[in-house]
């Protein structure tokens, strides 16, 4: 049972029998510490669910609010980039599972491959995302730092946009609450692609780590509850997407 | 006070400190910094909170001072609005919140289940950097100036009219709901997970549920927190954003999302303070806590309603009256079982063999001021008296009767009935009885009156008042210097014990709990061999019988 004895003269010896090297001193076995770090996981993921909670609310509240500014607010959003960005992390999260899977079945390489992959595409959605936030800097749809109404005013000056949904122009008032779009539009693909940031890093860490053997030797929790993480921010993706980018379409 | 005790302390002759301890296992700072030990974690939170609880303490004289007389006489009115914001601000985020839950609740809770640690120790040590953070950033902003939105950064004024420091208490704050999220997650994870062998649900400690049901709160609701904090603080930076009008934005939005957290963390406040006090009263009056299931789910129960009471300090705030109506039946629901809890400490005492050591007295004086505290919430939660009431002192006694009355209390009772357990030394029991006693006296002289002021119309949050109002102003300021005797009372005679108190052993209070079977100061894996469980909660007799056993086998 216990991992120290003390002896009559008052050392201590270590006593480690048939315990693998990754279980934690005060976990009883690795069954034990799995569930446990696995619970906790579960547990951190709902406090994020509370946390983009508030996020979310806030949007729905103003949505209602100034449904006409967030309709034409989100014309300006380019759905081709949405859609694109969305198929990058469903992919990204099947490499996910694939890794998570290579390191139950202990392969090292496709451990490795798999991860990479995650990476690579993590990246790619952040690449798309710059793409879009560059976009909106240059159209002066940075709400508080570099922001017109212009666009919203007099759709017709965006030919592009106006195109395609020839949408009426705004009421001063109400052109003015697109700003409060664009701000909710930072604040939670901000606070996502800030996940994602973080994800990467950690993404980064595992590789390294992956390289040297590590989770292929039947130690899987770390990369189990990356995993969860991971699926979690997609899943946060997949309710962004259609609230900020489709509003018109459904 | 009678004679009659249940300490039982070893022959001092020969009685020694365990040689082989969590305190002296390694030595050096940084195995102090470094430390996954939750015992350790436990002593770091210790000193870290009684530091914040000295410099909020002291702000508090500073608000009683200036409040002596009825003009501006000690400080500006602007600088007094900053003083009641930071006391407000270390107060709630840096004391109450983790108080128990962090120091005393992380020391025991692992060994009342029959842990060797919590299930997480390095998210336990993370938890206790990010309080240090948030605590560096919360002197920065007084050393820059403070700021002055009162604790509830209530927006438009914390967004658009204050242009004091509200970015960098709001990411203190933030910082600091993350440690005490870490703390709830640590928790509810070892309670579930790591209880030892035949430590069912239902022979858990009471401190256990309490923790537990406070811990589902700090994991729920302090993330909605940060992130309205994060709103503020874009808001404040961008100039939009979704609570100032001015800008588009909703306030009603903001005191919603402020208030879904900040009303749970009143019970994240004062649950873990119940807990303490089932363990105390149990133990000093030697009986199995009256209905213990009871009060296990009431427990549970005010966490579950904690979340739906919210809008009751919104009465005034342009909410509609069905939703006041709804949200005031709710929060008179609230109080049902709190008061399962109170009637089921007073059966436990009716027919114990009850002594009063400091921890009890501190247990009473929790019961009688938790009492009032929580009746006058039944006042402020009926919607017509907390129109008359509300935002005047009235309001500030009630909290205080709750928080201080009832934490407070709470909180210096477990210090001194753990305190043997922690340092392996008793606290000397004359003094402390008479801290206990002036803490009492101290406390009533200084918040009832302002029950009375709160009825006669006396705003809270200002500098100056009317002249009629001084009297009473006079008994509250000197009833809060006798209460600062109370409290620095402890800090002198428990540091003074760490080197003089009579060492303790094992179990001076014959208490129950698994923490109480292994050795004082505990080993840093708390036992030598992991306890199975073979009886339930606060059974004297079980205790009664180990003890036989071990006398017939040294024998």
């Amino acid at each position: 049972m216990s991992d120290s004895t003390s002896t009559a003269n008052g050392a201590v010896v270590e006593v480690h029998h048939e315990h693998p090297p990754y279980q934690r001193h005060h976990f009883e076995s690795v069954d034990q510490q799995f569930d446990a770090t696995n619970f906790a996981m579960w547990l951190f993921l709902l406090t994020e669910i509370m946390f983009f909670g508030g996020l979310f609310t806030s949007y729905l509240i103003m949505r209602n609010w100034y449904y006409p500014a967030f309709v034409e607010a989100s014309h300006q959003l380019n759905i081709g980039w949405g859609t694109a960005n969305t198929a990058v992390l469903i992919v990204s999260s099947f490499t996910m599972a694939m890794g998570v899977w290579s390191a139950e079945m202990r392969k090292k390489g496709m451990l490795i491959l798999f991860l990479s992959l995650t990476w690579l595409l993590g990246m790619a959605f952040l690449g798309i995302k710059s793409i879009e936030y560059t976009e909106k800097w240059e159209k002066f749809h940075v709400p508080g730092l570099h922001w017109s109404d212009s666009s919203f005013l007099n759709p017709a000056s965006d030919p592009e946009v106006y195109s395609e949904y020839h949408d009426k122009p705004l009421a001063p008032d109400m052109a003015a609450k697109t700003e409060m779009y664009f701000f909710l539009y930072f604040a939670m693909t901000g606070m996502h692609a800030l996940h994602m940031i973080i994800g990467i890093s950690i993404l980064t860490f595992m590789i390294i780590r992956a390289r040297q053997g590590a989770y292929t030797t039947g130690h899987v929790t770390y990369v189990e509850n990356f995993g969860l993480y991971w699926h979690f921010v997609d899943i946060v993706w997949i309710f962004l997407f259609p609230l900020l980018y489709l509003i018109s379409r459904y | 006070m009678s004679a009659a005790t249940i300490v039982s302390l070893p022959d001092q002759s020969t009685a020694r400190i365990p040689k082989m301890n969590f305190l002296t296992k390694e030595n050096g700072l940084l195995s102090w910094l470094l430390t996954g030990d939750h015992k350790r974690i436990a002593t770091l939170y210790l000193i870290s909170i009684s530091f914040f609880f000295f410099v909020g303490g002291s702000l508090a004289g500073l608000i009683r001072l200036e409040l002596l007389t009825p003009q501006t006489s000690l400080m500006a009115a602007d600088t007094y609005n900053k003083v009641f914001t930071m006391h407000g601000v270390i107060m709630v985020f840096l004391f109450l919140v983790p108080s128990v839950p962090a120091t005393i609740g992380n020391f025991v809770i692992p060994m009342m289940v029959g842990a060797r640690d919590l299930a997480l120790p390095k998210i336990n040590l993370l938890s206790w950097y990010l309080y240090i953070i948030a605590g560096f950033m919360v002197i920065y902003t007084m050393a820059a100036g403070g700021v002055d939105t009162g604790w509830t950064f209530t927006s438009p004024l914390s967004t658009h009219y204050l242009n004091t420091h509200v970015i960098s208490t709001g990411l203190a704050i933030f910082v600091a709901g993350f440690s005490s999220i870490f703390t709830g997650l640590n928790f509810i994870v070892t309670i579930h997970k790591m209880r030892a062998p035949g430590m069912t649900w239902f022979r858990l400690p009471l401190f256990v549920w309490s923790n537990y049901a406070a811990s589902i709160l700090m994991v729920l609701g302090t993330p909605v927190l940060a992130i309205t904090l994060v709103l503020v603080v874009l808001e404040r930076t961008v100039h939009i954003g979704v609570f100032d009008p001015a800008y588009g934005g909703d306030p009603i939005l903001f005191q919603h999302l402020f208030w879904f957290y900040s009303h749970p963390a009143v019970y994240i406040m004062i649950l873990p303070g119940m807990g303490v006090i089932s363990e105390v009263v149990s133990t000093f009056s030697r009986k199995r806590v009256f209905g213990y299931t009871a009060v296990a789910f009431s427990s549970v129960a005010i966490a579950v309603f904690g979340f739906f009471v919210w809008a009751h300090h919104m009465f005034i705030m342009g909410i509609s009256n069905y939703a006041a109506l709804v949200f005031s039946l709710l929060t008179m629901l609230v109080a049902v079982p709190s008061a399962i809890k109170i009637f089921n400490w007073a059966f436990t005492l009716y027919k114990g063999s009850i002594t009063f050591e400091t921890p009890m007295l501190y247990a009473f004086g929790f019961m009688g001021l938790f009492t009032i505290g929580g009746m006058t919430g039944v006042f402020l939660g009926a919607t017509g008296t907390d129109i008359h009431l509300t935002e005047t002192y009235f309001i500030v006694a009630h909290f205080h009767f709750v928080m201080v009355g009832g934490m407070l209390m709470a909180f210096l009772s477990g210090i001194h009935f753990w305190w043997p357990k922690w340092t392996g030394r008793m606290y000397p029991e004359k003094i402390s009885q008479l801290a206990a006693i002036v803490t009492f006296i101290g406390f009533n002289f200084t918040f009832f009156p302002q029950f009375i002021l709160g009825t006669l119309g006396m705003p809270r949050r200002y500098a100056a008042y009317p002249p009629e109002f001084q009297a009473l102003n006079v008994f509250s300021t000197a009833g809060a210097t006798i209460l600062g005797v109370g409290y620095l009372l402890p800090i002198l005679y428990l540091t003074w014990s760490l080197r003089y108190g009579a060492v303790a052993g094992n179990n001076p209070w014959q208490a129950t709990g698994l923490e109480w079977q292994t050795q004082s100061p505990p080993l840093t894996e708390n036992f030598p061999e992991i306890p199975i469980v073979d009886h339930e909660a606060y059974d004297y007799e079980w205790l009664e019988r180990q003890q036989e056993k071990e006398v017939a086998s040294v024998g």
